[in-house]
């Protein structure tokens, strides 16, 4: 087992150094002069040229890319133009709120796909089955930023049950930064009219935001469900007399949740990367919008510690995964 | 086939073709039988065609075609839904239902383009790593692994940003992240078929790694392939409507859906249907090729299926 985590761990190290030789090169290609941008639109070029000295942009590029690796290693990912602030401390900001979206999501997608899963397989072909899958496949295909327009202009404007966006009310004191969460920093700080307010305004992002997520969760749960309540021991325990709850809810979920969890863990990566869309959409504090933004205003410095942290989380997300499942099923181990 | 000698009369050489062929045409009736058995796949078939057909001839039965690159008519701005305009009109004045109809054209040919391109370069380097192993395929994996290693709309995000925006570097970026899934799906296919008998038989009696891979790895991996692309061109028309709602892919007034999303955005609430028909046709197409891409599956490499 510690052989398998170091190579794991190892492998992770390998994939890391890859995405930042990535940002490297996407931050180089750019036709657009770094210096000019950093300077500002009306810079002189004796303005721009020191700039670029600078920023040692007039180094050769295995200098730079050197460099920026030693940056990095401090944890220096650069200043954002726009906000004038180092990216770190934005993204400091900004990464736990979209994180918070994402654990509601992951939640939600996890206590309604299992159920339906489960429903979906135990009664299998009937009409209840065709209309889950329906919903699965239509989780995947809806865009996300479509439905969140659809979705606010019904429940928020028209109907006026939930705010429009953003994460508090204006008027709202924001809780004592614990968690940087606003919600379970509300929950830890016990200011139940905060936690009220932040769920209000958490419902519609993070349900619009699980919908992939659920859709996979539930389809996984299903096909795994069917397949191992068409095996030996199941047949076995119901030739026992075993009672379907006990074989379904016991025997069989427990076998068809390994493959579910890795799903639900691969997803969480993915899912903050539909946070760029969803947050966009309602306003929501986070790294999402924060890489739109300044990606619109042609602000690489923060797009690139977007990708980079978002890579990260979704490397060690997918890390915890594997070893999970090392742990729980040791024939993986090898490979 | 490729014998110019006078051809013999249709009636005559259609029979003798389905006689040498008897075994492709059952093959064809038993894949037509399976497909049409799931009333799902038919409907993923019907949207798909009715998307094809409308990105053929598009241009050519929309009521307002001069609206479709951007005209301008102020009189008639921001109208609501009526039997003139079925789906409004825009800031412009132009007609939505015409821009929508025509936007299914410039979907097509960017979910055939990041498709296309992506298998173009994941599947030879998918069937060398999978087919020849070892250092090869340790290289070629890694590298595909760290473009798998963060979410494809981020990367693709950074990419555009560094590029500049536009319809072409948004399509550019996705191909770029796009293609190692194909490495993935063709290299885990040839890594089980290069020790099938048969392709050893191939290779014991000589035969080169060139004529192995074309007739033996690659015919098979066709299934896959066909699968996943279908589903692919679904995902990637979605994609590049999500770049475009960011605003960072086509730019107005190119008849593009997420960037007609991205518009009409700012006209909401009051005038909502801007946005409503642009979504609602993203949301038919990408399901159209997933229930199809599902079916296609289900009928080609059941195996590969669940459920």
């Amino acid at each position: 087992m510690l052989r398998y985590l170091a190579r794991r761990i190892a492998y992770v190290a390998l994939m890391l150094a890859g995405l930042v030789l990535i940002t490297f090169v996407i931050s180089n290609v750019t036709p657009a002069d770094p210096a000019a941008l950093a300077a500002g639109p009306d810079a002189t070029p004796e303005m721009v040229a020191t700039m670029r000295r600078e920023y040692g942009l007039d180094r050769p590029l295995p200098e730079q890319f050197l460099r920026y690796v030693g940056d990095l290693l401090q944890g220096r990912l650069g200043r954002s133009i726009q906000s004038g602030n180092e990216v770190m401390d934005d993204l400091s900001r900004y990464v736990p709120a979209s994180l918070q979206l994402v654990l509601l999501a992951m939640g939600f997608a996890c206590a309604v796909g299992v159920p339906l899963g489960i429903l979906s397989a135990v009664r299998r072909h009937s009409l209840l089955d065709h209309g889950i899958r329906v919903l699965a496949v239509s989780g995947v295909a809806l865009p996300a930023f479509w439905i969140a327009l659809l979705l606010q202009l019904v429940l928020a404007v028209w109907m006026g049950w939930l705010p429009t966006g953003g994460q508090l009310s204006i008027a709202a004191d924001p809780p004592p930064v614990i968690t940087g969460m606003v919600l379970f920093d509300a929950l830890l700080a016990g200011q139940w009219a905060i936690v009220g307010d932040a769920a209000a305004h958490s419902v519609l992002p993070a349900f619009v935001l699980s919908l992939p997520c659920l859709a996979s969760v539930l389809r996984v749960n299903r096909a795994e469900m069917i397949e191992v309540l068409g095996s030996d021991h199941i047949t076995a325990a119901r030739a026992h007399g075993v009672v379907p709850r006990r074989v379904v809810g016991r025997l069989a979920l427990k076998n068809a949740m390994l493959p579910t969890l890795a799903m639900i863990g691969l997803r969480f990566g993915w899912m903050l990367g539909s946070t760029v869309l969803v947050e966009t959409v309602f306003d929501w504090p986070g790294i999402g919008l924060y890489a739109v933004n300044s990606a619109i205003a042609s602000d690489f410095k923060p797009v690139m510690g977007v990708t980079l942290t978002i890579g990260l989380i979704f490397m060690l997300a997918n890390l915890l995964v594997d070893l999970a499942y090392g742990w729980l099923d040791p024939r993986t181990r090898s490979a | 086939m490729s014998t110019t000698a006078a051809a013999p009369p249709a009636g005559p050489r259609l029979a003798r073709l389905r006689v040498e062929h008897a075994g492709l045409f059952r093959q064809m009736r038993f894949f037509a039988w399976t497909f049409a058995r799931s009333p799902s796949a038919l409907l993923g078939l019907a949207l798909v065609l009715a998307f094809l057909l409308l990105a053929a001839i598009g241009p050519w039965i929309v009521p307002y075609p001069e609206d479709a690159q951007g005209a301008v008519n102020l009189a008639r701005r921001l109208q609501p839904p009526s039997s003139a305009h079925f789906f409004g009109t825009d800031e412009m004045g132009n007609d939505i239902f015409t821009r929508v109809i025509v936007g299914t054209r410039t979907s097509f040919w960017i979910g055939l383009t990041i498709t296309g391109l992506a298998a173009l370069v994941g599947v030879p380097l998918g069937a060398a790593a999978g087919y020849f192993g070892g250092r090869m395929r340790s290289v070629i994996m890694r590298v595909t692994d760290v473009f798998l290693a963060v979410p494809g709309l981020v990367l693709a995000l950074a990419i555009v940003a560094s590029l500049g925006p536009g319809i072409l570097h948004g399509v550019l970026a996705l191909t770029i992240v796009w293609w190692p899934g194909y490495v993935r799906l063709i290299e885990a296919k040839a890594l089980t078929l290069r020790s099938e008998a048969y392709v050893e038989a191939a290779r014991t009696m000589g035969a080169s790694h060139g004529w192995i891979l074309r007739h033996h790895i690659l015919p098979n991996c066709i299934s896959p392939l066909v699968v996943k692309a279908s589903m692919d061109m679904g995902m990637a028309i979605l994609a590049a409507a999500s770049l475009g709602f960011i605003g960072l892919g086509a730019k107005p007034p190119a008849p593009e859906w997420g960037a007609m999303i991205s518009v009409g955005r700012t006209f909401m609430p009051d005038w909502w249907w801007y946005s409503a028909a642009p979504g609602l046709f993203i949301f038919l197409t990408v399901l159209g090729f997933n229930l199809f891409g599902d079916g296609l599956r289900d009928t080609l490499d059941p195996r590969s299926s669940k459920g």
